[in-house]
């Protein structure tokens, strides 16, 4: 009783916070590690396609991506879908240069899960995907995602 | 005597929690979460000397077309489908066929584990759209024949199983993989109007 009493007398005790930067550093170093960083910056414009059966890509250092839509600057480049590899915009063409990169890039036992998932704007028309989907299968890249966000109401 | 005693001074380190939460909140904000989802679909592989003469031959039957034009309007079995809607339920009675009607598909026997011996479907989607047809269109039926055989393959393994296919060990879940396997065929792409 007589040592309550006495530290009360005290003033306000103060919560020990030296802990707090340790409970902190480690909500940081989980965001570090568990969130990869924007992989490539966007210059076509994307708004994936809603679908309700959606499955989740497990491994994302397996996905190659390929973006399809309309230029982010309209009045540089018109308003014409176009194609986006990496960081510019490419032709058809192209894509199969870029798959064959993309495989030399991947451990030799992932190659053949290698996916590609087409992240292609809602509202183009299916002829560019045709023409992609095509020159996949030049490529031999045969396993892809319609890239879509999940929407239960469909 | 006394000054050695004395205890070294400590850093202020009141401000550590400070820093370290301008951190958190910096990659907080700066990373996306968003995880990749999407429908996964296998390309055929292309067959160099292929021709569309030697292509194989699949019975009328064994065959579910749709089609879909560069207005985005849906043809099943050449009949016009007006609501993308109905397209799951009319999959799911051409894949499953359950009262063996002969315009449905063919069924051959085989042996599949925890099963035993199945009839099992020959049927194949084909699926052929326009150069013209919206994407949002296109992945919309692409969706209800997924959903389709989603629907048949959670059936069965709540009947077999008394569980979510989902929930099904890796084995349960390739056995009902063969019962009901995925048969979407992209056709070739062909140029209706241009």
């Amino acid at each position: 009783m007589a040592v309550i009493r006495k530290s009360s007398k005290g003033g306000n005790q103060k919560l020990n916070t030296s802990s707090l930067p340790d409970i902190v550093f480690m909500l940081l170093f989980f965001f570090m590690v568990s969130t990869s960083m924007k992989e490539v910056t966007m210059i076509v414009s994307v708004t994936l396609p809603k679908a309700s059966e959606v499955t989740k890509i497990e491994n994302k250092s397996l996905v190659s991506y390929i973006y399809v839509g309309e230029p982010m600057q309209k009045k540089k480049f018109g308003s014409e879908p176009r194609i986006q590899l990496n960081d510019s915009f490419a032709t058809v063409d192209e894509i199969g240069n870029y798959i064959l990169q993309e495989r030399e890039n991947m451990k030799e036992s992932d190659r053949p899960k290698m996916t590609v998932s087409l992240k292609a704007d809602a509202k183009i028309q299916m002829g560019t995907i045709t023409d992609i989907k095509q020159a996949l299968r030049k490529a031999q890249a045969l396993k892809i995602t319609y890239a879509s966000t999940r929407d239960v109401k469909m | 005597m006394g000054k050695s005693k004395k205890e070294t001074p400590d850093l202020n380190a009141s401000s550590t929690a400070d820093i370290a939460f301008l951190l958190l909140v910096f990659f907080l904000v700066s990373t996306t979460m968003n995880s990749d989802t999407g429908l996964a679909r296998m390309l055929p592989p292309l067959d160099p000397n292929q021709n569309n003469s030697d292509s194989p031959i699949i019975k009328e039957r064994n065959i579910f077309k749709v089609q879909l034009n560069y207005q985005n309007q849906l043809l099943v079995e050449d009949e016009w489908m007006e609501n993308v809607d109905m397209l799951r339920a009319k999959a799911k009675e051409f894949i499953a066929n359950p009262m063996d009607l002969p315009t449905l598909p063919e069924k051959q026997e085989k042996e599949v584990e925890f099963f035993g011996t199945v009839r099992v479907s020959k049927g194949v989607i084909s699926l052929q759209n326009d150069r013209g047809s919206q994407y949002q269109a296109y992945l919309k039926v692409q969706n209800e024949l997924q959903a389709a055989y989603n629907e048949l393959r959670n059936e069965l393994a709540k009947v077999k199983f008394g569980q979510e296919f989902d929930k099904c060990t890796e084995e349960q879940q390739k056995a009902i993989k063969e019962i009901y396997p995925q048969k979407i065929s992209e056709a070739e792409p062909k140029n209706y109007k241009k």
